[in-house]
This record gives structure tokens, sequence and C-alpha cells, in this order.
């Protein structure tokens, strides 16, 4: 795109639209004729890996620490892989919710609320930020109610994988929609941030590929199409490379 | 008050795949074009490089290349009794966005109708009698027949760079192609992709079982390519990133890749991006068009005024702007009359989860159409008389992508979804698992209808669509007997383990992401008062409106509709520059 436009300028032109058009900038549409556009680098480019030491963007500490002990249950250390949290998925789900996702830019958040049928789709207006922050909280007060005032985080595996059993079977709600809605929202994004690029802040060292043999982001296999039913063993890569390319 | 731009000969809503080609053909004939598309300009080599493409959150899971829903949604119900609700999240429908429309970021399975498809209705009835076709089923011919369409089939093929095997060349059956094809004039201009295992286990399924297995048509190039507008195109790499992606690669079939370089050096071509049509603009008696009005990126209005208006956005929206801008009679549930937003269709999905032992598929070696299909239940392909529905449904393996959060469910049914059981499920399901997956055609019915949302409101105040959809009882039984097929096939294949999938056992729902094939609800046709266009894609009420796309659709077959809107696009160019140009008017007379 010669201008790509930012998603958040598309719901500022909604709202300019319905009452202030006298105030509004002239200025006019792309238009283009007897070329085809080109610009160095017209495309966004994906953004830069996260820093370290990672600071928090939306979580609070304590979120980051109960979405980091889910994360652990959701994909638990074993002898397969790292677990959730050592791969990152927290932050990745920071970063998620402080971006354009947790803000709900391109989703339809319009009014009237009104609950519908299963196959409609979940109805409710908040943005996934919010519906985080809700459902971390209730949970907070649902577990302490359950554990004598315990934090989840303190609890053992077995407290804590029986209480996201409950939580994943509806016991209680967080915000308007019973508990099971958001923890299936949890296991999405545990799982997005665990085979997503590193790049988006998961997904450590490829180890969520590596559980796999996913490849990565290549995007030749013409010289092993022909190798049809073998074991290929390639090494993951992502957009940002891999270790070992670059000698130190 | 609206600014003026000077008058264009057409004016062309949305650049995909409908408005790139008929662009390019009516620019070719001589005419001054203007398009206006809703999205951003999208180049091949700027926007979808391959040091980014291949990035499964941002475009397969966060769908970033797609219509924003704050942008536009569709309200959804089951049946006429229920209150719509609109769908927030992303869902089944892959509206597209930005120059290249949907046509940027499809799959690439590139068929061609089969002919009983085009005359379902008089076939249907010559050859199993009129109560084959249940009660309230609102089967008709589509006024066009597959002879009509071949030679523009032929000519989408080229332009597209179509890597495929006929099947049936002149009447001639052709070893290796499906043989229940219409007859062609020649092959496709190139061979098929590379096979993968998982192919390979398809083929061997089919051969025991006595079916024909064929590779899949594909908007993905077998080879280089260069195209009659003299665009060239590069082999496939099969990198797996197809559907939801942009080809960086310039291998995937795409208005991008293969009309755009050409289109847009014309000076006699212009578009204008980041601007939504609000509507085509009628004379005060409503019996021509004058051209549309559209607000650009800052939201000012503005007025295109033309000679000939193009509707060729998505389906959906095509039906919308048909009914914001008053453009033939609204259908009407309760009365039965009336056109648009009738013989609204969708895809019948049914088919068989396969897994393996000691197999490596090697999913992540794919491309969005590369798959090898079975015909043998599709359309009237098999005798229908033992049967109690009409239609059929195309079977497929698809080697697509090995992309690791969207194939996270595909695991033996009882495992967790959380916890190192499923950890250790998936990472065996991974290299194991594949599913047979059939695409069956959909017909419609007078319950099945788009009309405008009584509640629901777009960005700029204006109704949402609103869907009526679901399963008709015709098609219950066509998923039903195809999931018995796809069984079938899974133990021929060898599995270990055959799952059977019947969705339509079950109220439909957009967001199980079942199919994003959704057709109809501006249907061609010979009879005005059943049919929103006539054979040429022209408005019977507009004469100097046409409306290009799937929603032409009179009912939907047993495949992906791309090629299909291709070939009708370029039929209906063929017709405008023929016929139209010549005589401004109706080109059926009533």
């Amino acid at each position: 795109m010669t201008s790509p436009i930012p998603r958040r300028d598309l719901l500022g032109t909604a709202a300019a639209l319905v009452g202030t058009a006298a105030t509004l900038p002239v200025s006019e549409a792309a238009e283009i004729s007897g070329h085809l556009p080109w610009s160095a680098s017209a495309g966004t480019p994906p953004p830069a890996a996260p820093a370290e030491p990672y600071v928090w963007e939306f979580f609070t500490a304590d979120e980051a620490a109960l979405v980091g002990a889910i994360a652990d249950r959701i994909i638990p250390a074993d002898e397969l892989s790292i677990g959730g949290k050592e791969a990152g998925c927290a932050v990745f789900i920071d970063k998620q919710l402080a971006g354009q996702y947790g803000q709900g830019t391109n989703y339809y958040l319009k009014g009237p609320y009104r609950p519908g049928t299963p196959q409609q789709g979940p109805q409710t207006l908040e943005t996934f930020a919010q519906r985080y922050r809700q459902g971390l909280a209730a949970m907070v007060a649902y577990c302490a109610s359950k554990h004598s005032g315990k934090a989840f985080i303190a609890l053992s595996a077995d407290d804590q994988d029986a209480l996201l059993h409950e939580m994943e079977g509806g016991a209680f709600y967080t915000g308007p929609v019973p508990s099971s809605v958001f923890f299936n929202q949890l296991i999405q994004n545990v799982r997005e941030g665990y085979f997503a690029d590193p790049i988006y802040g998961g997904n450590k060292d490829m180890a969520g590929w590596k559980l796999l043999g996913f490849p990565g982001a290549r995007y030749d296999y013409r010289d092993v199409i022909g190798r049809r039913g073998e074991k290929l063993d390639l090494e993951p890569v992502s957009l940002m490379g891999r270790p070992g390319w670059n000698p130190a | 008050m609206a600014m003026k731009r000077p008058k264009a000969d057409a004016v062309i809503i949305g650049l995909g795949w409908a408005g790139s080609l008929m662009a390019n053909e009516l620019t070719l004939a001589g005419l001054n074009v203007v398009a206006i598309e809703r999205g951003g300009w999208r180049d091949t080599s700027g926007d979808f490089p391959t040091s980014m493409d291949t990035d499964e959150l941002r475009y397969a899971t966060r769908r970033e290349l797609l219509q924003p829903l704050s942008v536009e949604t569709m309200s959804f119900r089951d049946n006429p009794s229920q209150s719509a609700r609109p769908l927030r999240d992303f869902n089944t429908y892959q509206f597209g966005w930005g120059a290249g429309g949907a046509g940027s970021h499809w799959n690439g399975m590139t068929w061609r109708f089969l002919p009983n498809d085009f005359q379902l209705y008089s076939n249907t009835v010559k050859k199993y009698g009129a109560n084959k076709i249940l009660p309230g089923m609102t089967v008709q011919d589509w006024g066009v027949t597959y002879d009509n369409l071949e030679p523009f089939y032929d000519k989408f093929e080229r332009l597209a760079g179509t890597s495929g095997k006929a099947g049936n060349i002149q009447g001639v059956i052709q070893p290796g192609g499906n043989p229940f094809e219409g007859a062609r004039a020649r092959d496709y201009p190139l061979p098929p992709l590379e096979r993968t295992q998982a192919a390979m286990l398809f083929d061997a399924g089919a051969k025991e079982l006595g079916w024909h297995s064929f590779p899949v048509p594909a908007g993905n190039t077998s080879g280089a390519y260069t195209n009659p507008l003299g665009v060239h195109m590069a082999p496939c790499t099969y990198c797996g990133y197809c559907e939801f992606f942009g080809c960086g690669n310039w291998s995937k079939s795409s208005p991008n890749a293969c009309i755009l370089p050409a289109l847009m050096n014309r000076p006699s071509f212009t578009l204008i991006t980041e601007s939504e049509v609000m509507k085509v603009n009628l004379t005060p008696d409503k019996k021509l068009a004058t051209g549309v009005t559209y607000v650009d990126k800052s939201g000012r209005e503005w007025e295109q005024p033309a000679d000939i208006v193009v509707i060729s956005a998505y389906q959906m929206d095509n039906v919308r702007l048909m009914l914001l801008s008053g453009i033939g009679k609204p259908y009407d549930r309760a009365s039965l009359t009336g056109v648009v937003g009738r013989n609204y269709a969708n895809q019948t999905i049914a088919g068989a989860s396969v897994f393996f032992k000691d197999e490596h598929l090697n999913p992540f070696i794919g491309a969005g159409a590369l798959a090898q299909a079975v015909d043998d239940f599709n359309s009237d392909n098999f005798d229908h008389a033992n049967v109690d529905f009409i239609g059929g449904s195309n079977m497929l393996i698809h080697s697509t992508n090995g992309r690791p959060i969207g194939l996270g469910n595909a695991v033996p049914p009882g495992t967790p979804r959380w916890g190192s059981a499923w950890k250790k499920a998936y990472q065996e399901s991974y290299q194991t698992a594949n599913s047979i997956y059939c695409m069956g055609s959909s017909t419609p019915h007078q319950d099945v209808f788009l009309d405008l949302d009584p509640t629901y409101t777009d960005r700029f105040g204006r109704p949402l669509l609103r869907v009526t959809y679901d399963w008709n009882e015709n098609d219950k039984r066509m998923a039903h007997f195809i999931a018995d097929r796809s069984v079938e096939m899974g133990h021929a294949m060898k599995a270990s383990l055959v799952v059977r999938s019947e969705p339509t056992a079950k109220p439909y729902s957009p967001m199980d992401n079942l199919s994003s094939h959704t057709t109809g609800g501006a249907v061609m046709g010979d009879d005005p008062t059943t049919s929103a266009i006539n054979r040429y894609l022209q408005s019977w009420d507009v004469p100097n409106t046409f409306v290009c796309g799937a929603s032409a659709f009179a009912n939907n077959g047993g495949y992906n509709p791309t090629g299909t809107v291709g070939a009708l696009t370029l039929w209906a160019a063929e017709a405008i520059k023929t016929k139209y140009l010549k005589s401004p008017g109706p080109l059926v007379a009533l």
C-alpha cells in the first residue's frame, strides 16, 4: 500500500462522519492512473521482538504471574518440551492485548448488546483486553473463595488443573460470559504464544516448532517435495533467522 | 454537497477478480474506466514480500489482509423466526479488502462447474421428475450453459496461469484428469503441481474403490508462465502460506499478479483506493444508473458519473449495494416475491478426519490448491434414481499447510484440549493426520435469503446485510450420503483411524468456519420474476448496471466458486463489448 490505513483511523472516520462533517479536512482519496505504483518498503514490517528485560505493557505484575501459571498448565513443561510460561506465552499475550488485537480495532463492537444463539457467535461488546481484565479478576476471586484465600500460583499443579477444569466447564462468570468462553480464549491465545513466530514474544528458541517438526518461516520446499513420506528433520527458521546462521 | 469527478465510460465497484477482469476487458475495448476500491493499494512485491509473508499469526490467525469487521460485518440467524445478531469476530466469510480483493488471499482452486450445475432444474425434472425437488426449494436454471461459458473458462485459465490435467478434451476422455468434467477445447496452460504423500495415499484409496482420482486445478503455478497480457509468473515453491496470505513469489493466480501489472499502466484506467461506494445513483424513474456516490478516506463525499456501472464487490456486498441503491425488487419471504436476496446458497460440507500410523505427511509442504480429488459423487455424475436428494459433492485431500496454531485441534477425538496429553497427541497427529474434505453443492430454498438488517449498522450508519441460512433437507441428505463415502475413502487409504464428520447434522453457524464459499442473492436467469440479472449479468431493471460475482450463481456447485466467477465476468464483458456498446439497452428482450 502506498499509504496503509492505520486501523484506528477507520473508526475515527466513522465517528467523524456522524456529526462533524463541517470540520473535516479537505483531502482526496488516493488516485492512481497510468502506472503500477511501487514504493520501497510499502508493506508494514512485522514488529520488533520484545526487548530484554521485558516490561509489561498491559498486565499488572500479578496478572502476568497468573497468566504465566495458566500457560504452564495449558502447555506444561514435560519430557517433550518446555512449558508455556518459559516459552513466553504471557509476554506474547501481554503484547497482543496492548496492541490492535486487545483494543478490538478490527472487530465489530457496535451495540445494541443482545444475547444470541451459539450459532451467532460471542455477542459481548468488550474488547479482548477488557475481557482479560474482567476474566482474570473473576478467576482470582473464584480461586480465593475455593481455596481459603490462596492465589492460583500458590496451588499445587493438581489443584490448578482442577480449577481450570471447573473454569472450562463454566463454573463461574467472567464479566458477562461464562468462564468457559474466557477459557476458550486462554487456550487459543496460549497456543498462539507457543506456536507464533518468536518475534511476537513467545515460542522461545522455536520450542513449539521443534515439538512438532514445523520448519517455520521457510518459503521454498521444492528441494524436498519429492521425498514423500520421509522424516525430513528440517531445522526451523524464524522471520529473524535462527541461532547459528550468523557467526559470532 | 458531494464533489463531482469527471464522467467515466464505466465505473467499477470493487477491484477483486471480477472488477479487475472487467476493467481489463473494457479498457482494452477503448473505454475510460474508473474503479473504486474500499481498501488500499496492494502490490505483489511491496505488500507480500516472502521475507514477511510466512507469518501465521499475522495473516491466518489475525487475518490482516481481510476486511476488518469494524468496516462491515453481516448479521446472521438460522431461520426467519429468529432475531439476527452481528458476527462480531472473524468467521467463515472472508471479504477481500484492498486492490486484488479476496483474489489476493484465496487458495487458488480453479474449477469449472459441471454442465449439469447450470441446468439443475430442467435436467432434474427431465431425468427424475419434478417430485425429485423437495417442496420449498427454488432450484432454477442459470440461463447460460456450460458450452456458452467454455471459451471464457479457457480464457480465465490462461490469464490466471492455472495448473491442472484435462479430463475431457473435445469429448475425448484423458487419463489422469477428471473424466466427469465438461468437454474442454484444450488442456490447462500449466501441468499439475507435484503430489504430496497425502495425495498418493488418496490416489491409492481411489484406485481400490474404483473411483477416478485427479489433481485439483490450481491457481498455483507448477512452472514459470507468461500470461496473454505478458505478465510473468514464477514457479510455486510449496511454502504452505496461501489462504489468507498474499503471494510474494508471483506464483498464485491473483489480480495483483496476473491483471494489475498490465491494467495499471493504461492511461484509460484510474483506480481510487480507500474509498467506499455508498450507492449506485439512479435517474428519478429508476430506469438508468447515472454513476455512484462514494466516501473517500477523509470522509468526503464524491460523485463519480458514468455511462455503465459494474457492481463487482464481494458476493454479499453486491446484494447489499443493490438493496441500498434500490436496484431490483427485494425478495420478500412472506409473499415469496422479489428477486434481490433470493437464492442465496452456501457450500454443504461433509468429510472425515484420517489418522495414520508411522507416517510422515510433512504437512508444511503445501500450496493453496495442492489437492487430489474425486468427482464420482458430484452433481449428477452418479445416478440419483435410488437416492432421495439432488446434487452432490467433490471429495478431496488437501496439502495446504502445516501451520501450527491453526492445526491444534486436528487430534483424535477424546483428546483433552490442553495439558501434556494434548501435547503428545498433537505431536503425533501433526505428521499423521489429514482430512477428506467434501465441498458439496448447495441448493436454494425459500427460507434462505439475504436482506437488510433492521437494527445493526456499519461505520456509516447503513444497515448491515442480514443472512438467514440453515442447511435444507435436500442438502442434509446429500451430506449424509457423502460423509459415508468419505469414511469408505478413509478406510481404503488404510488410515488407522477414520472419524466421520457431518456438520449438517446440527444448525449452521458461520463461526464453525466450514467454507467461505457464499453465493447467490442477485442471481442470473431467463425470468425477471425469479432472477435479478439476465444471462449477461445485466440488471433487468437498470440495464446500464452489470452485477458480476458469485452473487449471480442460481445454485452453488460442489466446487470453489472463483473459476466460475472469472468465466461469467469474461462472458459478460464480451457481451458488453460486442452487443451493449453498439446498442446500449437491455440485452435480453422481454
